[in-house]
């Protein structure tokens, strides 16, 4: 039997102002088991943890029950303090009565009675508790980021330059992302590509640090400290040792009319390609699709040119398999698509444009050279329109739900920029809340409006008509004014919502890291683990965990590559003991847990058992305590209950149910 | 049957086999029960008919621990099962001989019953090689008579097709029976509201004696230890404390067979109730059809089950909420 201590925490008066903490110490004591119980304001201070551990002492306690927090806030803290004082950490429970009860609940009655069933049901749990003891795992001293962007690159060149492997995967075939498409940046107006290139330049140059560009991550196994990941890197059909970046092929290529992605479709490329100038690395693709050599087996012009005969049309896809410690997922995003927006008139008139494209626009290695113009007759436009919000913070299902954060700044921006270079252009913009949170983020919109004479107006624009000459007609209201607007534009900019990067749910599949409803990948805990997915050794940088802007994901990109760096620094980790083991005489040696494991933990052998007097030969399951994760998929695949999970058994978890339900 | 009988024999005495796991005729025409056969002698009582509607392929597994390789006369429809055990590990091939008996469909005593013929002293038309319409039985009220197909068990009606999916070799021919669709009474039951649902399955589950009989014929049952014969789980033998316990043994069965059952209907059959067992299963196999494409459990020895394989495709968990 087992002797269990019980320990109330008032959380302050986060617990105690709900839930009669008296109460549930005055019923624990009824409990099987149970020789001790007792409140205090703070268990997990200094002093409440001494209450704890004299209570071990003096009691000869053999299992805790801690009713508390949630067990991610403060489980560790109780199992340390169980362990110095001589106990086994994992005959700890912990009864989460805050999130669970307290913080939910307003009638303290209720929430009394709850705290006391959720005391109850851990009590049973330890009751069938057995001590646990960890092994240890090796840490593969190598890290994986998945995304070249700036969030990439960031927290690449942080890993890199602490002294540790870096490889970057990236799925175009440059790195750089969405901010070497943006041509200015907020708040400075510094030119994107003068702060962006330098850091390509580095990270490739950079001796610890591998980038696959033109490559996806294809699997991940194995578990933190010890992932193997294969890339498929996309056949570039150059060879990337040989090809000098002269240009030539590009030039020469006669497949011109291919809209270019980097130029949001608004400029053409070539089938052989490099996305800009300044791409890292500065070796063409041939885009297969569009090129006439795939298409039709006649040209080959890119490879009569090359004189370093570099173009080869025989190249395979490749996989390289490596192993690393940790991984950073930095997928950054894209803009929704507008189909559901048409009373923008997006589709149908080549003047209604996103602030991508604008940007793009605006930049002197765009399609128009920089010069402001209308995309259907070359014209510059007199009246500018911006609309915010364009499926942002939308309360139907056509958009997103949350506010994309950067789109205020840019558009304060492009009108400052728009208003500087073209005085005679007029520029209005239509807003539901100007935002402006961040470091001299405020002054600088009100720059825009005070300086440059941006036109802001409060309210929504409910539809853009092309007209007859060519011309936008914007009809919107005032809201301060209350009055309805029409107003002829001759260009429209929709400030589109941003959203995660499609393939991150495949990605965050294969790394079984959690999303949430809108694609973003959740974190560890929301305000104290803002850079860790709550899967171990998988890491978040970058807009991928939500909206950010550049100095953010930065900060964010240095943050996580400190978490990678602090994990990659330890030679070993300790693994969890609740892993997943087989009594041999139900296991029927069917297969089910083997094909369910994720971690490839289960193998089979062949050996005599003595089932109460019959000796055979019987095929049966066997699990690598190393490799196994204590997910429990296998637990649930057995059909006859031989898989069952250490601290986390089918008796202790029936046991916590049945005193729920008693 | 006379071939098959004939064949049987002269796999014992080469040697190729040790013993013939067949059918023998039981007390009445119309229950044979699975029978081995270790001498050609022993073979005189071998029958195969109309009756046979039993599975042999679950016999495989303690037929595989036996020395030498045993002989299994198996229907088009009881190939799915040894292929579903073979994948399982639970049977092992080079210990079987498999012999594809031909199959016209198999007849159901209940169903001639029903048709209120009782008192039955010999049935005829009901042997694998005649090709009659229809059932001559005598009865000791007379001369009566059925036709075949009214006297088929319904699963033949909704029968997965008269190939053999594994064999050493084919005797006999086989007849399509598949007449109706496999999924219409698994549709009925969806179309119910959730109260008449749950009523139509607590009429019919509180028919269950807890007999074990469709646990111990299932070829998809085939634990060493069933979960409820263990006593290292409390579901062991457990009495029903409310009307709601005596729908859990199923529910808990079918869950168990889900993704392996091939829908061979033996849990029907032998229900001495007439619980229309199959329903579960076949409910399970539907569902599973629509979320991770179609898939026959037993098709092949080689495939990934649907249920324990993940494909980025496969359906989200939330799809239970969706559809209520």
């Amino acid at each position: 039997m087992q002797r269990i201590g019980v320990f109330v925490c008032h959380c302050g008066s986060n617990i105690a102002a709900t839930v009669d903490v008296k109460k549930v110490v005055e019923m624990a004591l009824f409990e099987p088991g149970v020789v001790h119980a007792e409140e205090y304001p703070y268990m997990c201070s200094e002093a409440g943890q001494s209450k704890i551990a004299s209570a071990i002492r003096e009691k000869a306690l053999t299992g805790l029950v801690i009713c508390s927090c949630s067990p991610r806030m403060h489980e560790t803290t109780f199992r340390n303090a169980a362990k110095k004082a001589g106990l086994n950490p994992y005959m700890v429970e912990i009864a989460n009565i805050r999130e669970h009860c307290s913080w939910i609940h307003k009638d303290m009655e209720e929430a009394t009675k709850k705290a006391v069933i959720l005391a109850r049901a851990a009590i049973a749990k330890v009751n069938l508790n057995a001590p646990l003891t960890p092994g240890e795992s090796l840490v593969t001293k190598r890290a994986l980021v998945i995304g070249g962007g700036i969030a990439g690159i960031q927290t690449a060149l942080d890993i890199a330059d602490a002294g540790y492997e870096v490889d970057i995967v990236e799925k175009t075939p440059s790195i750089g992302g969405r901010m070497s498409q943006l041509d200015k940046t907020f708040p400075t107006l510094d030119c994107s590509a003068c702060i962006l290139t330098p850091k390509m330049v580095d990270a490739a140059a950079h001796e610890k640090i591998t980038i696959y560009t033109y490559s996806e991550v294809e699997k991940v196994t194995g578990f933190v400290g010890d992932f193997t990941v294969d890339i498929r890197r996309k056949a570039r059909s150059v060879n990337m040792d040989k090809c000098t970046g002269c240009g030539v092929c590009q030039e020469k290529c006669p497949s011109k009319k291919i809209p270019s992605e980097f130029n949001r479709g608004l400029g053409n490329r070539t089938a052989i390609y490099t996305p800009f100038a300044q791409a890292i690395p500065n070796v063409p693709v041939i885009d297969r699709e569009n090129c006439i050599k795939f298409k039709t087996g006649k040209c080959g012009v890119c490879a009569k040119v090359c004189q370093a005969g570099a173009v080869d049309y025989d190249q395979q896809d490749e996989i390289v398999t490596q192993k690393y410690g940790a991984i950073v997922v930095a997928t950054g995003f894209d803009v929704i698509r507008l189909d559901q927006y048409d009373e923008y008139a997006y589709s149908q008139s080549p003047d209604v444009i996103t602030s991508l494209e604008l940007e793009r626009v605006m930049n002197a290695a765009g399609p128009t050279k920089g010069h402001l113009e209308r995309l259907s007759d070359g014209k510059a436009p007199k009246e500018m329109v911006f609309i915010q919000c364009v499926g942002s913070r939308c309360a139907d299902s056509r958009g997103k739900s949350y506010c994309s954060k950067i789109c205020c700044m840019y558009t304060a921006k492009h009108a400052m920029l728009i208003r500087d270079k073209y005085p005679d252009v007029n520029v209005t913009v239509f807003y539901i809340d100007v935002r402006t949170p961040g470091k001299n983020f405020d002054e600088f919109y009100r720059r825009a409006v005070e300086q440059y004479g941006v036109n802001y107006i409060k309210g929504q624009v409910g539809k853009v008509i092309p007209q007859p000459d060519g011309k936008l007609l914007v009809q919107g209201v005032d809201l301060l004014d209350n009055r309805r607007i029409l107003k002829e534009a001759d260009m429209v900019v929709l400030a589109a919502a941003i959203e995660p990067n499609p393939d991150v749910r495949k990605i965050a599949t294969m790394l079984t890291a959690s999303i949430d409803t809108n694609n973003f990948l959740t974190e560890a805990h929301a305000k104290l683990r803002p850079v860790e997915s709550p899967t171990a050794g998988i890491f978040l940088s970058g807009v991928c965990q939500g909206p950010k802007d550049i100095p953010e994901t930065v900060a964010q990109a240095g943050a996580a590559a400190v978490k990678v760096i602090g994990l990659l620094a330890r030679d070993r980790l300790m693994t969890n003991p609740c892993t997943a083991q087989s009594d041999e005489l139900l296991c029927n040696g069917c297969s089910m847990c083997a094909n369910v494991c994720p971690y490839g933990a289960i193998t089979y052998e062949t050996r005599q058992v003595n089932d109460h007097g019959i000796r055979e030969e019987r095929r049966l399951a066997v699990v690598n305590g190393a490799l196994c994760q204590g997910c429990g998929a296998c637990t649930v695949a057995c059909p006859s209950g031989a898989m069952d999970l250490k601290g986390f058994s089918n008796r202790e978890l029936i046991a916590e149910v049945d005193a729920i339900c008693r | 049957m006379q071939e098959l009988r004939e064949r049987a024999a002269a796999l014992l005495a080469d040697g190729t086999v040790d013993r013939v796991l067949g059918w023998r005729a039981g007390d009445m025409p119309w229950n044979p029960e699975p029978a081995y056969f270790e001498t050609q002698e022993s073979l005189r009582d071998f029958v195969y008919d109309g009756f046979c509607g039993a599975n042999l392929s679950k016999y495989m597994i303690e037929a595989s621990k036996l020395d030498g390789k045993t002989l299994v006369c198996l229907k088009p429809c009881d190939t799915y099962s040894f292929n579903q055990l073979l994948k399982e590990h639970r049977v092992d091939r080079d210990k079987a001989y498999i012999i594809g008996v031909g199959c016209r469909g198999k007849l159901d005593m209940e169903k001639i019953r029903a048709h209120g013929i009782k008192g039955i002293r010999t049935i005829r038309g009901a042997g694998i090689e005649e090709d009659e319409k229809t059932l001559s039985i005598d009865t000791i009220y007379g001369q009566k008579s059925i036709s075949y197909e009214d006297a088929m068990l319904s699963r033949c009606h909704v029968c997965k097709g008269k190939e053999h999916r594994i064999f050493d070799e084919q005797l006999g021919t086989s007849k399509e029976t598949q007449d109706a669709d496999r999924f219409a009474e698994v549709e009925r039951i969806e179309a119910m509201s959730p109260e008449e649902r749950f009523a139509f399955f607590q009429k019919e589950l509180s028919k269950c004696i807890r007999c074990n009989a469709c646990r111990n014929v299932c070829p998809a049952c085939s634990c060493r230890k069933c979960v409820f014969d263990s006593t290292k789980f409390d579901s062991a033998q457990k009495a029903n404390s409310d009307s709601f316990e005596e729908k859990m043994f199923h529910i808990i069965r079918a869950f168990h067979v889900a993704g392996r059952c091939t829908d061979c209907g033996e849990c029907s059959r032998v229900c001495p109730q007439g619980i229309p067992l199959h329903l579960f299963n076949r409910k399970f196999i539907k569902d599973i059809d629509v979320f991770y494409g179609e898939y026959q459990a037993g098709a092949d020895a080689e495939s990934k089950g649907p249920l324990t394989s993940y494909t980025i495709e496969d359906v989200e968990p939330g799809i239970v909420g969706e559809r209520g």
